[in-house]
């Protein structure tokens, strides 16, 4: 049988911000191992956006070598910690097990967290070697997954890398989107100190396009740059009463929570206000954390999503742990006005009821008003997570960097630019994506960028 | 980090920092605003920007012991730090020669106010400025305003100096005297910052004389970075975060009834923040 991780107990862990899933314990972790078949063809790996050599890496766990076993990993993914508790495993690596013929496949994402894990509380970080050294200066802008893999990519090529946060912290999506109890702000401040480690220098509070242009940084020395700069514009719905005291874009109220700590006010200073009945508006894993969150801060919550949950975009473990801590799912419902209370304060939800009709163009069912559905959900706070657009910011201040119509950066197959030896990749190219395709995107700009300086600059001298 | 190399009160609610900082000094233009945070356990709190050295680099805070924050910050001494500050951040205020631009404050937007205020001098406009205040006493930087603007007239509610009354009752003589004179214009733009009501009041005033009319908004805001939404506001029915796309708006334009119910959003909190550590 799959093994797997222990979790907090529901009606435990809606009181507290602790990670839920808990890990597997030594013992655990070799017995869910020695369930991989070690596949010559190993189809695990090509399940995976960044490649790591699962089989390996799993083989070393159940053989008791966990340092060698993070290593492996390390060959290929800088955020393992990161990876195995965020990925979407049963889409990837985990939908092309071997064993998942019979649904039971290994526990490819637990496997990864245990040998991250065990490093991380036994110090037993790895330093990479550089191979080179060149000198050449990269600039990366944006520390969230892409950002910093592409980072810590460079410095182990021997690169000089410096990388610039607008926020306060390091981490991008990590430390303001994903709550503390699926991913721990400490998990994160490690592997992020791990790329520190490589020689990365990390510059926070630095807004590139406002602190420094584009053009600052070639002025003073940078030789290439990688924007991964995500998607963090929250989308609305543009319907009345959007505005109203009461309504959070999941945006900011993850970020009042998560990266500001408001969970702990008045000791941090950010404050939440946030009333008893909470409607989260979507059904991705932002709805759902923004519903998760409203329950440990006290409050009822009602996710708000317009189709069935078949094609709830969320990961099912998600959607399980919602159900299970009490969120209720109104699927098939319409939000279509926001209603004040009489002090001018959002009060209620105004909703229709939906049904499936013919597929879209995302293949998925349309929904489909029922004609006099009406009804009100009382909510004295709503949250709308209906998605993020590529933040526009350094795009709309950058002569030259063309962008396309939904507002990502154009880009050529090396991830280059419309500017010579700027690259992007992450969610400002492709839109709203997971953690690990960012990854995907942060180690493919990372490989191109010494291609580019080495043909630009020669071989040694960078 | 970023340490304080001076420190001055300018009255009794109103202080003035100079900050280290570099980088941010040698960007800044009128009407910009930075984000601070105090320490670890500080919330972000963005400030605009009242003057900065490009030379020496440094940028002038002045701010209002408004609430808890505000309040911290006036504790800081020189010598002291701030953790984090970020910036500049907004769109500059567009300075172009519109003949005459009127700059009308209130409080501590008289000190916010005074690089537009400069700016629009040194791009050849006549200005004028009309500062509007509480009483004598709460009234800031008079000198150097008067020295960056051609005109200079003060209201205070009280008539303990100046005029009593409001800024619009100043702004009201002299539309009053251009409509009578064959010689004179409408001013090409006025620019206002303060007080919500103040702004809102400048803005109907002005509406009606169909003058272009900018306020810069003061909305809540977290990352000050386009992220998080918290500053959105209803700009000619469309939705606006006042970080990215402002902080200057047309005035005429704004709503400023939901800014000033959006500004209440985390009343209760801010008095439980301040009674808890009173």
């Amino acid at each position: 049988m799959r093994n797997k991780t222990p979790q907090q107990p529901p009606e435990e862990r809606i009181k507290n911000f602790l990670e839920v899933a808990l890990g597997f314990s030594e013992s655990e972790a070799q017995e869910e191992a020695s369930r991989c078949l070690q596949c010559k063809n190993k189809p695990c790996v090509k399940g995976c956006p960044v490649g790591i050599d699962i089989p390996a890496f799993i083989k070393l766990i159940k053989e008791g070598r966990q340092k060698e076993a993070l290593e492996k990993i390390k060959e290929k993914n800088n955020l393992p910690a990161v990876c195995g508790r965020v990925c979407p495993q049963e889409n990837q690596c985990e939908a092309v097990c071997i064993l998942n013929k019979k649904k039971i496949p290994v526990n490819i994402g637990a496997l990864e967290r245990y040998a991250a894990d065990y490093a991380l509380t036994h110090k037993l970080q790895p330093t990479a070697n550089s191979r080179q050294n060149l000198a050449a200066k990269i600039a990366v802008v944006g520390s969230g997954p892409a950002g910093l893999t592409c980072a810590a990519d460079l410095a182990k090529r021997g690169f000089k890398v410096t990388l610039f946060e607008s926020l306060h912290t390091a981490g991008g999506v990590l430390v303001y989107g994903i709550p503390e109890f699926r991913l721990p702000k400490k998990i994160v401040q490690d592997e992020v100190d791990y790329i520190r480690n490589l020689g990365v220098e990390l510059k926070v509070d630095t807004l590139i396009g406002n602190t420094f242009t584009l053009e600052d940084l070639f002025k003073n020395g940078f030789k290439a740059a990688f924007i991964a700069v995500g998607a963090g514009l929250p989308q609305f719905l543009g319907i009345e009463g959007e505005n109203l005291p009461g309504v959070y874009s999941a945006n900011e109220f993850l970020t009042r929570v998560n990266l500001m700590k408001a969970y702990k006010f008045p000791e941090y200073a950010t404050p939440i206000n946030i009333g008893k009945r909470v409607a989260v508006i979507g059904g991705g894993n932002v709805a759902l954390d923004s519903s998760r969150v409203s329950l440990r801060l006290g409050s009822t919550a009602a996710l708000v999503y317009r189709r069935s949950e078949n094609e709830m975009p969320g990961r099912l473990e998600e959607i399980k742990n919602a159900k299970e801590e009490g969120v209720a799912l109104n699927i098939l419902t319409q939000p279509i006005r926001i209603i004040a209370d009489k002090t001018g304060v959002a009060g209620g939800l105004e909703c229709i009821k939906m049904q499936l009709g013919e597929p879209d163009t995302s293949g998925r069912k349309r929904p489909v008003p029922i004609e006099n559905s009406n009804f009100i959900l009382e909510a004295d706070t709503v949250i709308i997570a209906i998605g993020q657009n590529p933040n526009p910011l350094l795009p709309r201040i950058t002569p030259g960097l063309k962008t396309n119509k939904d507002r990502t950066i154009v880009v050529d197959e090396n991830l280059m630019t419309s500017i010579p030896g700027v690259f992007a990749g992450g969610d400002i190219t492709s839109g709203a994506d997971t953690v690990i395709s960012a990854m995907g995107a942060g180690k493919k700009a990372a490989l191109a960028i010494e291609k580019y300086i080495k043909e630009q600059h020669g071989q040694n001298n960078g | 980090m970023f340490k304080i190399i001076k420190k001055e009160n300018l009255n009794n609610d109103i202080v003035r920092i100079t900050v280290e900082a570099a980088f941010i000094a040698q960007k800044a233009q009128a009407g910009q605003f930075v984000v601070i945070i105090i320490d670890e356990r500080g919330e972000r709190l963005p400030l605009t920007l009242a003057d900065w050295d490009k030379e020496v680099g440094t940028i002038t805070l002045i701010f209002q012991k408004a609430g808890f924050t505000t309040r911290r910050l006036a504790k800081l001494e020189a010598g002291q730090e701030i953790q984090h500050i970020l910036g500049p951040l907004g769109h500059p205020t567009e300075v172009k020669n519109l003949g005459q631009v009127y700059c009308v404050a209130g409080g501590v937007g008289a000190a916010e106010i005074y690089p537009v205020a400069r700016a629009f001098k040194q791009a050849g406009n006549r200005v004028i400025c009309i500062i509007g205040s509480r009483n004598k006493d709460l009234l800031i930087l008079e000198d150097i305003l008067r020295g960056s603007c051609d005109e200079f007239f003060i209201t205070t509610d009280d008539g303990s100096y100046g005029r009593q009354g409001l800024v619009t009752d100043v702004l009201k003589d002299l539309f009053t005297v251009i409509e009578k004179s064959a010689h004179t214009q409408y001013p090409g733009l006025v620019y206002c910052i303060g007080p919500v009501p103040m702004m809102r009041a400048v803005a109907d005033f002005t509406r009606g004389y169909s003058v272009k009319t900018i306020a810069s908004l003061n909305p809540i805001m977290v990352d000050a970075t386009g992220m998080c939404g918290a500053c959105r506001c209803h700009v000619a029915g469309k939705t606006a975060f006042a970080c990215v796309d402002g902080p200057d708006f047309d005035a005429h334009q704004v709503d400023f009834g939901e800014l000033s119910q959006r500004l209440k959003t985390f009343k209760q909190e801010e008095r439980r923040i301040s009674e808890e550590n009173a």
